[in-house]
């Protein structure tokens, strides 16, 4: 786990008092993903040789096989393709926030990502409905993504 | 090329299973043992003869390497393959292969597990993709309810569907002596239980219990010579779609799909042919996309199939045992959806026999929808 910024992490365990969300590990293609999201970023791999967006980060592209991966700025919304609200969880950072919806999110960018639906009641909660991307600051310079019901006109 | 050449060639001779149970004493690796004992015992076969060793477990590293030590014997072939519950229904295809082209000429198929006694939880190797593990998704729990979700919402499958797969099971397992859960369920009951992950209650998911089973394999001109009937393999297929959920490439449908094609072009058969079903029901939504993705009925109708009934004296009756649900279930429970099948053609199935089988169906998941295994058996009559 790439957790270098130990101050970083005391003062949110301190602030906090209650134990850190999972965070990935960021040594590998997705590493800039995450970063990106510390400065409110949200960016999807785009193969610039044949022009498609893909998901999960890889070194080389899934659909064509090239190395030439770059990212685009994704608008940060999407859609609900399907959700399930966790009612247990026998991990200590998810047992403090039950209930709570895990749902994937096909982006406007035409990805499919796994993440979290928060301020939003949860029983408005509909595959089909409109999601933006909000970011929650975590240790190690990054931010994780997570997703809201979509504020009207947006 | 078609593999149509293989059909019949090798038939399942013997079929056991061990240490099923809440508080089994023994270890994994001489349950294991145990069960691969007894199903040679029931093919009449001696342990020096086994040259194939084909074996998967969450508990060891090279889980057919362990089950040869635990006999003592040294294979020609071995194959430790891993994709979740499917593994064991896969072997079967590999096995086919091995004794087909003569490579070995007598396998052994074997699972085992004892994680009721080790925790009460799942036994998994799973890893967790970085791009899912800050969200809090319960492996393979909530995976398969947003499965379930997906379907409620494309199709209109209702709760009341999908509780009656597990009221199904429990009639099965009320005529199953070996069933660890006879006890009878109502739609009411299911849907009266907890929720774990929406839409998913606590009656959707299988039993957490120990257990063993063993399937013997040789070839059909051999098994003719055996004490009991050969039960041939017809056809078989493998597949996986993806690994990670966030990879599933829909949330309707299978590579049970392609699994199941490549078994019943191999066999030269249909889904209309089939006698019974044995399709891993680790959730309860997997029965329905089973049924679906097989060709029982078409996509979306799972629901409505189920409405018609997959319990005893339906028209096509399903998890004979009581499945995952209401048997007994150690985790990757592909061996006892082929030992059933195995049984179910031999006629040693008491209360719970289907009297037409001739021809079944046993398809095993693996993960969460990802590993896909189909084999078709069938006896001569």
């Amino acid at each position: 786990m790439a957790h270098t910024d130990c101050g970083h992490l005391e003062q949110i365990l301190v602030s906090e008092n209650i134990p850190p969300r999972p965070l990935p590990d960021t040594r590998n293609a997705g590493e800039k993903f995450w970063i990106a999201a510390a400065e409110g970023v949200l960016l999807v791999p785009k193969c610039t040789a044949c022009s498609r967006t893909f998901w999960h980060p890889r070194p080389r592209c899934p659909h064509c096989g090239s190395t030439s991966v770059d990212w685009i700025k994704a608008t940060g919304n999407g859609t609900v393709h399907t959700f399930t609200v966790v009612r247990q969880s026998g991990d200590p950072y998810f047992k403090t926030k039950l209930p709570y919806a895990v749902a994937m999110i096909e982006l406007d960018e035409g990805v499919r990502i796994m993440s979290n639906i928060v301020d939003t009641p949860l029983e408005v909660l509909r595959i089909g409905m409109r999601v933006e991307v909000l970011f929650e600051a975590a240790p190690g310079g990054i931010a994780i993504p997570l997703f809201r019901a979509q504020s009207r006109g947006a | 090329m078609t593999q149509g050449h293989l059909s019949g060639q090798v038939s399942v001779v013997g079929a056991a299973t061990a240490g099923i149970g809440w508080d089994t004493r023994n270890s994994v690796s001489e349950i294991m043992a145990e069960a691969a004992n007894k199903a040679l015992d029931d093919a009449g076969l001696r342990l020096a003869e086994v040259d194939g060793v084909f074996a998967v477990t969450p508990y060891y590293w090279m889980p057919s390497a362990t089950l040869a030590d635990q006999l003592g014997i040294q294979p020609k072939v071995t194959d430790s393959t891993n994709i979740g519950g499917a593994s064991v229904v896969a072997h079967v295809g590999h096995a086919v292969r091995a004794i087909a082209s003569g490579q070995c000429e007598v396998a052994v198929i074997a699972y085992a597990s004892t994680q009721r006694s080790d925790g009460g939880k799942l036994v998994t190797g799973a890893d967790v993709l970085p791009y899912e593990r800050p969200y809090g998704a319960l492996f393979p729990i909530s995976g398969y309810a947003m499965v379930m979700q997906r379907h409620m919402h494309d199709f209109g499958t209702t709760r009341e569907q999908l509780a009656k797969v597990t009221v199904a099971a429990s009639r099965w397992a009320a005529l199953n002596p070996e069933a660890l859960k006879p006890e009878p369920l109502t739609v009411a009951d299911v849907l009266a239980s907890p929720l774990v992950s929406d839409p998913l209650r606590k009656l959707d998911i299988c039993l957490v219990t120990n257990g063993a089973g063993a399937i013997v394999l040789t070839s059909t001109e051999r098994a003719k010579k055996l004490r009991k009937p050969a039960v041939s393999v017809l056809g078989t297929g493998e597949s996986h779609s993806h690994c990670y959920v966030t990879n599933m490439r829909s949330f309707t449908a299978t590579a049970g799909v392609e699994s199941g094609k490549a078994a019943y072009e191999m066999a030269g058969l249909g889904p209309e042919d089939m006698d019974f079903a044995q399709i891993y029901d680790a959730f309860t939504i997997m029965v329905l996309l089973g049924l679906e993705d097989l060709g029982f009925c078409k996509k979306g109708e799972g629901g409505g199939m189920i409405d018609a009934g997959i319990g005893p004296g339906s028209r096509l009756p399903v998890n004979t045992t009581g499945g995952g649900l209401r048997y007994c279930h150690p985790g990757m429970f592909g061996i006892f959806l082929l030992v059933e099948a195995v049984r179910q053609l031999r006629k040693e199935c008491g209360k719970r026999q289907v009297e037409t089988a001739r021809c079944g169906l046993v398809h095993g998941f693996g993960g969460v929808l990802a590993g896909n295994a189909t084999v078709i058996l069938g006896v001569d009559t």
